[in-house]
């Protein structure tokens, strides 16, 4: 308790600090990265606790920015209606979705949710009487929550800030909550939690419509930033970019695909600035990252401090167990 | 009339080409119980080899030939330096096959810049053909009777040579394969070799067709994943069955509603998995 | 009196392959039941089928009356079944306590409680403590099932299919690979399940299982051959020639 209480709160301090130690750039940088790791948190809901690997995760993030855009441009719907309207559009096509990809596990499931992901990006790329195509969709103005104005990198970032604290906190209490145990268990041994009474069904698609609801907020995060939304937001290269912030900083433990998110989103801006294209270098780190760190940077980090210091396991950490290098039966 | 025609005939030989970029996938998912996510990348390959080669001064076929070798070489080249490596973490593998395809499509971009590239038919096959009246783009025949020799050529392979009958056992049934001696290694590098180089011959087969161009792998890949949803994995008549019917959907689907094209695509597979899921994926559940 | 499981006409079979022909059974409330046959009987094949891993062909299966062939496994467990596996399927990077409150978990409404911290709820893990001490392992709760031997896994098979509180257990070999000491532990264990849990078993180890069970079943290419009693069966030639014949 004490220990990693001290280390969040330091955390949260630092966090709270970022904007007085920083130029407007790299605050900027660092709302994106916020936006991005709740992306991979969500993400995460179901590839590392519930072991369902998506590739067509950018489908709830592009949708919810899609979505409050066309609602408060077009249909001219004020702020918060379009925000709730949006989460609720992309939380629904999750909830449909869910019902279609969770017909098949493993890699099938995999296949369908890219194929669906790619449904959304036709609509995106080809319909462009609703979404102006290839253009893309400009937000004009960034909400003004209770009336303070996050038009400014710092303001922005605390309001980044806040709604991520508060969605990680969330997520960080359904992952310890029974439910969380059972997405767990339905992970390992599927055909035993049935036999347990377990609706492993429900169990999935429940998860899978969470972590599109909060791949939404992750997507309002997105186009309240950029001002802008292009198929980009939902093609497969951005739900490959998420995956790979899961995977590389560690699926099932909380805080690995918040680290992935800093590593691609760092690495990301960092090489745009040096060369012209991204993908290649995206392609390669996947590469590595799967060849190399099949677990992700976090549980291979943990398990080595925990090599020097076999004590220091903490045992009230149920949301991050130790080296969990699940077996997936599916 | 004509309309009609000739939609007809550029289904009939977008499904061929399908056929050509599926057929492999489909292989390659049912042996090693994998989709390939570096397919569409093979494909577009293809096309940019093709495109070169003749620029080089080789005729249609040979290029086309060249083509196929050169992107089955970089296929067991995959195979064997990274696949292998991750055997029996199928995940692993498919990521792996996902992040070659964006630096296969990044070098591209690098190589062949982002304007397309034309790849040009034969000589002989570029002027139309009159039928009873009706003008026919003659290079969409050409590529219907490719597909039809490539399948009547996969289906001797598949039926008629160990080489087949080994492929067979090892989709039906892994274990019982190796246990009765066969090299499953050498017949994944195989298998791997022979779709990828079906995908880059469609490559350039379909070059006239489509162009070269950068993001023709995402435009293909989804194509392969339908065709191989509707057909079920590691069937050859399946993949056959499957290229045509997603070639005819997509065709008319460009023609008739261009903004919904994609998602009536998809609209068969939707029905498939609602109706049935089991039939389908039973080979590649486990 | 209504039998706690009653088997009909139950069929199953896989293109050429009957692995199930035309089984039943009546198995009265409390009674122990054992069911023995070569390998390949069908003896995992009839639990999964009562169990729902596997639909049959026809036929039907009752339990305390009520159809089963309709509802999904889950809900069979919520109608009184449970059941341990012959290969140990368990939760290994987990407790033991920890299994046995996924066990207790599927029959509570709680599993779908997605704020509070399941390990706050220690009312789940006193249970769990009592279903692990029930089966020899109360002291070693904290364990991870990866640290335990082969022994106590068995147990908290055993554990995790109690914690439910079931009216009918179908125990899959619950001795198998177990060393000579284990098992005259785990049977000892087995008999002091109180009678409201009906019990059918499959087992090879015959002196265990023999002394255990009052009704006997024998199976062979998944049809039921002979059934009585112990000495009914041990007496009855087919069953020699099963077991001796080939």
């Amino acid at each position: 308790m004490t220990r990693s209480f001290i280390a969040l709160l330091l955390i949260a301090v630092l966090l709270a600090l970022v904007p007085f130690m920083m130029d407007d750039f790299f605050i900027n940088l660092c709302s994106q990265i916020l936006c991005y790791a709740l992306f991979a948190v969500s993400l995460n809901l179901i590839v590392g606790y519930g072991g369902m690997t998506s590739l067509g995760h950018a489908a709830y993030f592009g949708i919810a920015a899609y979505a409050v855009t066309w609602l408060h441009t077009v249909a001219g719907w004020d702020h918060l209606t379009s925000a709730i309207g949006a989460v609720g559009v992309a939380t629904g096509t999750a909830a449909v979705f869910g019902v279609l990809a969770l017909r098949a596990s493993g890699l099938s499931f995999l296949m369908i949710t890219l194929a669906l992901g790619q449904i959304v990006w036709g609509v995106a790329y080809r319909w462009v009487a609703l979404t102006q195509g290839d253009n893309g969709m400009r937000f004009p103005q960034r909400p003004a929550p209770f009336g303070i104005d996050i038009n400014g990198a710092m303001s922005f970032y605390y309001f980044s800030l806040i709604v991520f604290a508060v969605s990680v906190y969330v997520i960080w209490r359904v992952v310890n909550s029974p439910f969380g145990a059972s997405l767990r268990g339905a992970r390992d041994q599927p055909r035993r939690m049935r036999m347990l009474g377990h609706d492993v069904w429900m169990i999935r698609w429940a998860a899978f419509v969470m972590s599109g609801f909060w791949a939404a907020v992750a997507g309002l995060l997105f186009v309240y930033y950029q001002k802008f939304v292009s198929p980009y937001a939902v093609s497969l290269q951005q739900s490959a970019e998420v995956l790979l912030m899961t995977i590389l900083g560690g699926a099932s433990t909380l805080t690995g695909p918040m680290v992935g998110a800093i590593i691609v989103t760092l690495v990301k801006n960092v090489a745009s600035t040096y060369v012209e294209r991204w993908n290649a270098l995206l392609g390669l780190i996947f590469v590595l990252a799967v060849v190399f760190m099949p677990t992700g940077l976090v549980p291979g980090f943990r398990r080595l401090i925990s090599r020097k210091k076999p004590a220091a396991a903490p045992a009230d950490e149920t949301a991050t167990p130790p080296a969990a290098a699940p077996e997936r039966a599916s | 009339m004509q309309f009609w025609l000739i939609q007809t005939l550029n289904s009939i030989a977008f499904g061929g080409l399908l056929f050509l970029l599926s057929s492999g996938f489909s292989l390659i998912f049912g042996l090693m119980r994998m989709p390939n996510l570096a397919h569409g990348a093979f494909f577009m390959l293809g096309a940019y080899f093709g495109a070169t080669f003749m620029n080089w001064g080789a005729n249609f076929w040979i290029a086309a030939l060249l083509s196929g070798l050169a992107v089955g070489v970089l296929g067991v080249i995959l195979e064997r330096g990274l696949l292998r490596k991750l055997a029996g973490n199928a995940q692993g593998q498919v990521l792996v096959t996902l992040g070659v395809s964006f630096i296969i499509a990044d070098v591209c971009l690098m190589v062949w810049t982002g304007d397309p590239v034309p790849v040009p038919a034969p000589q002989w096959a570029r002027p139309p053909m009159f039928l009873m009246g009706y003008a026919f783009p003659t290079y969409r025949l050409v590529v219907l009777v490719i597909a039809v020799i490539a399948a009547v050529l996969l289906y001797l392979l598949m039926e008629r040579t160990r080489l087949g009958a080994m492929i067979r056992a090892g989709v039906d049934d892994m274990e019982m394969a190796r246990g009765v001696g066969i090299r499953v290694s050498l017949l994944f590098m195989m298998v791997f070799m022979l779709g990828a180089a079906l995908a880059g011959l469609g490559g350039t087969i379909g070059g006239p067709i489509m162009q070269a161009y950068p993001g023709l792998d995402a435009d293909m890949l989804p194509l392969a994943l339908v065709v191989v949803i509707l057909g079920g994995v590691g069937s050859l008549m399946g993949a056959f069955v499957g290229s045509f019917a997603v070639g005819f959907i997509y065709n008319f689907g460009t023609a008739l509603f261009p903004d919904f094209a994609y998602v009536i695509l998809f609209l068969p597979m939707v029905a498939v998995l609602v109706l049935m899921p089991e039939g389908l994926f039973a080979g590649s559940r486990q | 009196m209504i039998p706690a499981l009653e088997i009909t006409g139950l069929s199953k079979r896989f293109g050429g392959l009957v692995v199930t022909r035309d089984i039943t059974m009546r198995i009265a409330p409390g009674e122990r039941r054992l069911i023995i046959g070569p390998n390949g009987a069908g003896k995992t094949t009839l639990f999964n089928q009562i169990t729902g891993d596997l639909r049959p062909d026809a036929g039907s299966v009752r339990l305390f009356g009520e159809e089963l062939l309709k509802l999904r496994t889950k809900d069979r467990v919520a109608k009184g079944l449970a059941r341990t596996y012959q290969i140990l399927t368990l939760f290994p990077q987990d407790t033991l306590l920890h299994n046995v409150v996924l066990a207790l978990l599927g029959l509570r409404g709680e599993r779908w409680d997605f704020w509070r911290a399941l390990r706050r709820r220690s009312e789940l893990f006193d249970l769990a403590h009592d279903a692990l001490t029930q089966v020899g392992l109360g002291g070693s709760g904290d364990r991870l099932v990866a640290e335990t031997s082969y022994g106590e896994r068995r147990r908290l098979e055993l554990a995790m299919a109690l914690a439910q509180k079931p009216k009918l257990l179908l125990l899959d070999e619950p001795l198998a690979g177990l060393s000579q000491n284990e098992r005259n532990a785990v049977s000892a264990l087995l008999t002091t399940i109180p009678r409201d849990v009906t019990i059918v078993m499959i087992e090879h180890d015959m002196d265990v299982a023999l002394a255990f069970a009052e009704q006997i079943t024998v199976l062979h290419f998944g049809e039921v051959i002979v059934e009585g009693t112990r000495a009914e069966v041990v007496a009855d030639p087919r069953t020699r020639e099963i077991y001796l014949g080939e």
